[in-house]
C-alpha cells in the first residue's frame, strides 16, 4: 500500500474537502463574523463590536422565541418519550409469554409500521396537513366534528396560548414512531432470561417495565433526548408553514430559526441575524453538553 | 420480610416467603393483570393508529370534493371521484414541476453525498497519512453545528459564485451538508471491512481506486443501502435550504416548498380541492414507497442513533 498512495488519497478527498469548506466551514466562520457587523447587504460591513447582542437582549421576539424553545426542549422529548416507551413495551414485551419467550400484543407488526410512518414526510408537508385538520371553520377535520356535535369551534393556531401546544402535538404525532422503533430495537436486544428470572421472581408487568426495561434502555433513552432536545430547537419548517403569520400569532409560536429567517431575508438585517445564530448555536450546544453531562450515569453491562 | 426473617431458616419457611411476595399475588393476579394490561394496551394503539391514519385518509378523501362539499360535508365519501382536482393541481399549480423538481435535486445530490462521503470516509478510515485526524475531525464536528447559525453567509457564497437560484447551488449544498453524518457513519462501516481482502488486492496488483470501486465498495452494500436512504428522505424533507437558495425562481421550487407555498398564501376564496390533491400527491408515493421499502427504510432512518 505503500506507493502511489498520496496522490489517490488527495485524489479522493479533493472534491468532498472543497466542497464541504466552501459551503460548510467557510459560511460558519464567517457568521461570528458578521455578527459582529451592521451590515445590511447594500454597503461595506461595518464592524460594530457586541453591539448586536446588546440589543439581543432587549429583542421581545427574541426572548419570546428562547422561552418558546425553553417549552419545547421539556415538553417535547418527555411527552414523546413517555408515549414511544409506553408503545415500545407494549408491542415487545406487553403481550402473554409463550414457550418462555416474551412477545408483544396482537398485532404489533401493524402498529410498528403505521406508527413510524410520519417520519417518512417532509415536515413542510405534515405542517400543511395539519395546517387542514385545525382549521377553525367545519372544514378542519377535528372542528367538523366538533360542530356537528354542537360545540364551538377550537381555534388551535388562532389562540395566542393553544398555538403552541397545538404545534407541539403535530411534532409529537411524528415523531413517536421513530422512537417506538428506536426503543424497540433497544428492547429487543435484552436478554429473554432476564425477563425469565424477574417473572419467576413474581414481578408484575409493571415491575418489570420499570425495574428491568428502563433500567436497561437508558443508553437509548439518552440519545432519545438530546435528538429530541435539537428537533426542539428547530421547529422552523413547521413554525413557518403551520403557524398564523409564521410565528404568530402575534409571535406567540415564533422560534430562533423563524427570526433569523425574517431578520435576514425579510429586513435584510444581515448583522443582527447572525448574531441569532451564533446565539442558538451557543444554546445548542450548552443543552447537548448538559444532557450528556447529567445522565451520565453507569450503563449497566448484560 | 421483616416477621418471616426473625423465624428459623427452616426449609418449610423458604416457599412461604415466596408464598407471601410474589407467588400468592401471581397466582390470583397474574391472569386478570395480563388481561387488563393488554386491554388497555390494544385501546393506546388502535388509538394512536387512528391518529396517524385518519389525517392522512382525511385528505385523500377531501382530494375528490368540491369546495362545497368539503365544507358542508367534511366526514362523508365524495360524490363522485373528482380526478380533475389532480389536474389542477398537478398543472395550474404547478405541483407536477415542483415533483419533477425534488427527484432531479434529490437524485443527483444523494447521489453525489454517497459518491464523495464514501470516497472521504474510506480513506479516512483506511489509509495512514498525515492530517487523517485532522480532516476526520473538522467533518464530524459539523454535527455540533445548527444550519441556522451558517444561513446568512451561505445565502452569500452561493450568491457569489453565481449558484443562487440554481439546482446546481442546490445540490452542492445538500451534499457539503450531508457529508458530516455520511463520512462519519460510513468511516465507522469501512474501519469493520477486513483487511486481507485489501491485501490480496493490492498483491493481484489492483490500484486503489479500483480496489475501492470493486472490492470495498461492494463489501460496504448494507451500509451503503442504509444511508442512501437516510440522505435521500433527509434531502426530500429539506425546506429551510431550498427557501433561501431559490427564492426567486418559482420554477425551479421543489415540493415542500411548492405545497408549502400554496397553503401559505391561500387565501379563503382558495382552491381546497386542488390543494388537497396536492397534498396527495405529496403523500401518496411516500406511502408506496415506505410500503415496499418498509423494513430498510425504518433501519435506514434509526441507524443514526443506534451507532
Amino acid at each position: 500500500m505503500r506507493h502511489g498512495k498520496y496522490p489517490f488519497v488527495i485524489g479522493f478527498l479533493f472534491v468532498p474537502v472543497t466542497l464541504y469548506v466552501v459551503f460548510v466551514i467557510a459560511p460558519y466562520a464567517q457568521a461570528f463574523q458578521i455578527s459582529m457587523t451592521n451590515w445590511r447587504g447594500l454597503s461595506a460591513p461595518q464592524w460594530v463590536g457586541f453591539d448586536n447582542y446588546r440589543r439581543l437582549l432587549d429583542d421581545g421576539n427574541f426572548w419570546k422565541a428562547v422561552q418558546h424553545h425553553g417549552v419545547l426542549l421539556l415538553a417535547l422529548p418527555l411527552i414523546t418519550i413517555a408515549i414511544a416507551l409506553f408503545f415500545a413495551f407494549l408491542l415487545n414485551v406487553g403481550g402473554r409469554s409463550s414457550g418462555g419467550q416474551r412477545q408483544g400484543v396482537w398485532g404489533s407488526k401493524f402498529y410498528r409500521v403505521v406508527f413510524f410512518f410520519p417520519q417518512v414526510l417532509a415536515v413542510a408537508i405534515i405542517a400543511v396537513l395539519f395546517q387542514m385538520v385545525y382549521r377553525p371553520n367545519e372544514s378542519g377535520l377535528i372542528n367538523g366534528v366538533l360542530m356537528k356535535l354542537g360545540f364551538d369551534p377550537v381555534l388551535f393556531l388562532i389562540k395566542p396560548n393553544l398555538a403552541l401546544w397545538s404545534i407541539l402535538a403535530v411534532l409529537v404525532w411524528q415523531a413517536v414512531g421513530f422512537y417506538v422503533v428506536l426503543f424497540s430495537a433497544g428492547m429487543a436486544s435484552i436478554p429473554a432470561e432476564i425477563y425469565e428470572a424477574a417473572e419467576m421472581d413474581g414481578a408484575t408487568r409493571v415491575t418489570l417495565f420499570f425495574r428491568v426495561t428502563l433500567p436497561l434502555l437508558w443508553d437509548t433513552l439518552q440519545v432519545a433526548w438530546v435528538y429530541l432536545g435539537i428537533a426542539a430547537f428547530d421547529a422552523f419548517a413547521i413554525v413557518a408553514v403551520l403557524s398564523v403569520d409564521s410565528g404568530g400569532p402575534d409571535g406567540a409560536t415564533t422560534v430562533l430559526a423563524m427570526e433569523i429567517y425574517r431578520n435576514a431575508f425579510v429586513y435584510s438585517k444581515y448583522g443582527y441575524a447572525s448574531a441569532m445564530g451564533v446565539a442558538l448555536f451557543f444554546l445548542t450546544i450548552t443543552f447537548a453538553a448538559l444532557t450528556l453531562r447529567l445522565s451520565k450515569r453507569e450503563s449497566v453491562e448484560y | 420480610m421483616n416477621p418471616q426473617s426473625t423465624l428459623p431458616p427452616t426449609p418449610a419457611a423458604l416457599p412461604q416467603t415466596g408464598t407471601r411476595n410474589g407467588a400468592g399475588r401471581r397466582g390470583k393476579g397474574r391472569p386478570s393483570e395480563v388481561r387488563l394490561l393488554a386491554g388497555l394496551g390494544h385501546v393506546a394503539l388502535a388509538v394512536w393508529a387512528v391518529i396517524v391514519i385518519v389525517p392522512i385518509l382525511w385528505t385523500f378523501l377531501a382530494s375528490f370534493k368540491n369546495t362545497t362539499e368539503i365544507f358542508s360535508s367534511p366526514w362523508t365519501l365524495p360524490a363522485e371521484l373528482r380526478w380533475e382536482n389532480y389536474a389542477r393541481a398537478w398543472t395550474k399549480a404547478n405541483v407536477g414541476r415542483y415533483f419533477l423538481n425534488s427527484v432531479i435535486v434529490v437524485g443527483f445530490s444523494t447521489f453525489g453525498t454517497m459518491l464523495f462521503g464514501s470516497m472521504a470516509a474510506y480513506v479516512l478510515a483506511r489509509y495512514k497519512f498525515w492530517g487523517n485526524r485532522v480532516i476526520y475531525y473538522l467533518f464530524v464536528s459539523g454535527l455540533a453545528f445548527p444550519v441556522f447559525l451558517a444561513l446568512v453567509p451561505l445565502f452569500f457564497v452561493v450568491k457569489n459564485l453565481g449558484l443562487l437560484n440554481t439546482h446546481t447551488g442546490l445540490v452542492l449544498v445538500y451534499i457539503a451538508y450531508s457529508l458530516p453524518f455520511t463520512i462519519f457513519f460510513l468511516a465507522a462501516f469501512f474501519k469493520t471491512l477486513p483487511s486481507s481482502v485489501a491485501e490480496a488486492g493490492i498483491i493481484d496488483g489492483c490500484s486503489h481506486t479500483r480496489l475501492f470501486f470493486q472490492v470495498m465498495l461492494p463489501l460496504a452494500k448494507p451500509g451503503l443501502i442504509s444511508l442512501t436512504i437516510f440522505n435521500v428522505i433527509g434531502q426530500w424533507a429539506q425546506y429551510q435550504l431550498p427557501l433561501v437558495l431559490l427564492s426567486n425562481a418559482k420554477d425551479k421550487w421543489v415540493l415542500t416548498q411548492g405545497i408549502a407555498d400554496i397553503s401559505v398564501n391561500a387565501g379563503y376564496e382558495a382552491d381546497w380541492s386542488g390543494l388537497f390533491a396536492a397534498l396527495t400527491i405529496a403523500i401518496l408515493p411516500m406511502i408506496i414507497v415506505y410500503a415496499i421499502f418498509q423494513r430498510q427504510i425504518q433501519s435506514g432512518l434509526t441507524s443514526g442513533a443506534v451507532k
